[in-house]
């Protein structure tokens, strides 16, 4: 809600002073250091005019409708993949990005398949999607051997009914939940076949009862104030509350685990609109955010890794240190990618997550 | 030359925001979903000429309205809105109706003012309102603060993300469109009346029940209406202060156009939205039209 009205408020100041050059940029909520966009500001001249969304979903429609306003968008990997399949964004001109030769190989290879030759978008950042617990919490009422770092922690309705009067928040995101349960029953994350999908939701519907909301940002807030105890979320969002938590010093002790089962790892791409008002800003925005010590500054401020390798010498220790954010050789060969679900299955996904939240 | 004028220029009006946006919308969806901008094909191809606009009409079909029939989902989703706002409006009538009794029964100089205080939360944004129930009604909440510290509850309540919260966000929101049109008629109403029934041995409480009452039911009806039809289509309230049970027509469109990218159904599910609308919004009509006949 403070960004929105930050937004708000960007935008009236952007409208009073039409005129001077301007990009518009539309990216994830929580994520960059706001100092980064007065710099950009400061740097360029360029006017910056900066609004946020939450769900995949929502930047997708805008994308399809056409004629959003915005130069850079941020979509995650799978979703890229299908609106430059229709068609939503413009080739990237490298030869106005010279610090595209600080992308990390490791990533532009894993990114590929959603973006070949990386003609459309570069990597902002990536992450798992994994558990966020209370240690102290959860171990008081599951036991010392609570299993943290494992999807039978959210998965078996027995520690779920636990769980569910401290608390526990689900993304609202089909995309990010079918994968989980379906690695949880040991199928293919990936699997688009309607049987294993069926079951995947049975997995859900199971421990619906006990989920007290699925949201894909209030978790960071509600894990950070010792509202819930658990929650299935992104990586760094996870990490930001459990360092907001110990800010507070409110005997929050929040840990993050990538499920031990395997983890999704995604990718968050920029890339600019086909019909962007203004590409060249854009361009220039782009250049900014892969500069190192810019790159860097984002990571160390909301906790995710980036695709940039030149970036990493500037990272905090507790940033590049830390296994749960870039992992370790082990955890890396245990975390997998999905691919887009076709419009057919998408609808049985779609259709499916409908019947878990609301049993209709 | 009056009379046309009289006329034409709520056709015209009705014709820019209610006919044109209605055809839009269906065309949409007779159409097909594709991965293009925009998502559905066909799309309407003026160069192509005459050939274009064949070709453009050959695309259309009511595949999608058949396929709202194979899936539950839908009816339960349209049942369940106008169960909500059914039960809305009646909440919204009993919180509203005192009001507009005691604000009509004030002293005259009051009036303005009460009437101030109905419409001044009106110029606040409705976003920040709702968010702002979110605070009262969450487990940590005032509500909740309040009632655990005066001991009428051991626990916290859970009324955020319920369908309870969705009522209270409702009752609220749409609460001045009931008070407002039945205040108008009480302001009306002939205390003559009153004295005339009393004299004829009524108690106060039949004179109210036989007199007050049947003599407000225009405000009565236009209120409901006005608070019923928009309650029926509501999408923030369920969204932002309902939980996941709480199943609404709003949100399934939502879902079809966002979640499932397929235009065509969503637009498919607005038609059918606006066909159970169409009834209670022609019984509106009617009911301000006898009124404006009773008073012309």
């Amino acid at each position: 809600m403070k960004t929105t009205l930050a937004t708000l408020a960007a935008a009236t100041l952007a409208a009073a002073s039409a005129g001077a050059e301007e990009v518009h940029v539309y990216n994830w909520s929580d994520y960059i250091d706001e100092d980064l966009l007065t710099k950009f500001e400061e740097e360029t001249g360029i006017e910056l005019i900066y609004d946020v969304f939450d769900s995949n979903e929502v930047l997708e429609t805008k994308m399809l409708a056409g004629g959003s306003g915005y130069d850079v968008v941020v979509p995650t990997g799978t979703f890229l993949q299908r609106q430059i399949a229709a068609g939503a964004f413009q080739p990237l001109d490298y030869d106005k990005l010279p610090n595209a030769e600080h992308l990390w190989d490791v990533i532009r290879d894993r990114t590929e398949k959603y973006d070949p030759g990386h003609e459309y978008s570069i990597n902002y950042m990536w992450g798992t999607t994994g558990i966020g617990a209370d240690v102290n919490e959860v171990t008081e009422i599951l036991g010392e051997d609570a299993p943290v770092g494992s999807l039978d922690l959210i998965f078996d309705p027995a520690n779920m009914e636990q769980l569910q009067e401290c608390g526990v928040h689900f993304l609202d995101a089909p995309t990010e939940m079918f994968p989980a349960a379906l690695t949880y029953l040991g199928l293919d994350p990936d699997s688009k076949d309607p049987d294993e999908l069926e079951q995947a939701a049975e997995v859900l519907e199971a421990v619906r009862p006990y989920v007290q909301k699925f949201h894909s940002s209030e978790y960071i807030n509600a894990l950070a104030n010792g509202d819930i105890c658990v929650a299935f979320g992104w990586s760094g969002d996870i990490l930001q509350a459990r360092d907001r938590a110990a800010e507070a010093d409110n005997d929050v002790e929040i840990v993050y685990n990538p499920p031990k089962e395997g983890a999704l790892m995604w990718f968050d791409q920029m890339a600019i609109p086909a019909d962007a008002p203004n590409p060249d800003a854009a361009h220039e925005f782009l250049n900014f955010i892969m500069d190192p010590q810019n790159m860097a500054q984002a990571s160390n401020y909301v906790y995710y890794a980036n695709g940039n390798l030149a970036s990493q010498e500037y990272l905090n220790e507790d940033v590049i240190g830390d296994t749960a954010i870039y992992p370790d050789q082990a955890t890396l060969d245990n975390l997998y990618t999905v691919t887009p679900y076709p419009p057919r299955v998408q609808r049985t996904v779609t259709r499916l997550w409908t019947r878990v939240k609301s049993g209709t | 030359m009056r009379r046309f004028v009289v006329v034409a220029v709520p056709y015209l009006w009705l014709l820019a925001l209610f006919l044109i946006p209605f055809v839009i919308v269906l065309k949409i969806s007779l159409s097909d979903p594709a991965i293009a901008i925009p998502p559905y094909a066909p799309t309407l191809d003026l160069s192509e000429g005459w050939q274009g606009l064949k070709d453009f009409f050959a695309g259309l079909d009511f595949e999608n309205f058949a396929f709202l029939t194979t899936d539950d989902l839908y009816w339960k989703a349209y049942l369940s809105s106008l169960r909500i706002a059914f039960v809305a409006t009646l909440f919204t009538l009993l919180v509203g109706f005192p009001i507009a009794y005691g604000m009509a029964r004030a002293e005259e100089r009051w009036r303005p003012m009460l009437l101030m205080l109905v419409i001044l939360p009106f110029w606040t944004s409705f976003l920040i309102r709702v968010y702002s129930w979110m605070g009262i009604l969450s487990s940590e909440g005032y509500l909740n603060q309040v009632l655990l510290a005066l001991g009428v509850v051991a626990e916290p309540l859970t009324i955020l993300n319920t369908n309870a919260a969705v009522y209270v966000g409702i009752v609220y929101t749409y609460l001045p469109f009931m008070i407002l049109p039945i205040y108008a008629t009480l302001e009306k109403l002939d205390m003559s009346l009153l004295e005339a029934a009393e004299d004829l041995g009524c108690s106060r409480l039949s004179a109210f029940w036989l007199v007050t009452i049947p003599l407000s039911v225009p405000g009565i009806v236009a209120g409901c209406f006005l608070v019923f039809i928009p309650t029926i289509g509501e999408f923030v309230i369920p969204s932002l202060l309902g939980g996941s049970e709480t199943l609404m027509i709003g949100k399934v469109l939502w879902e079809e156009f966002f979640s499932n990218r397929d235009w065509p159904v969503a637009s498919a599910v607005a038609v059918i939205l606006l066909l159970i609308l169409i009834v209670p919004i022609i019984l509106f009509q009617r009911n301000e039209q006898k009124q404006r006949e009773a008073e012309g």
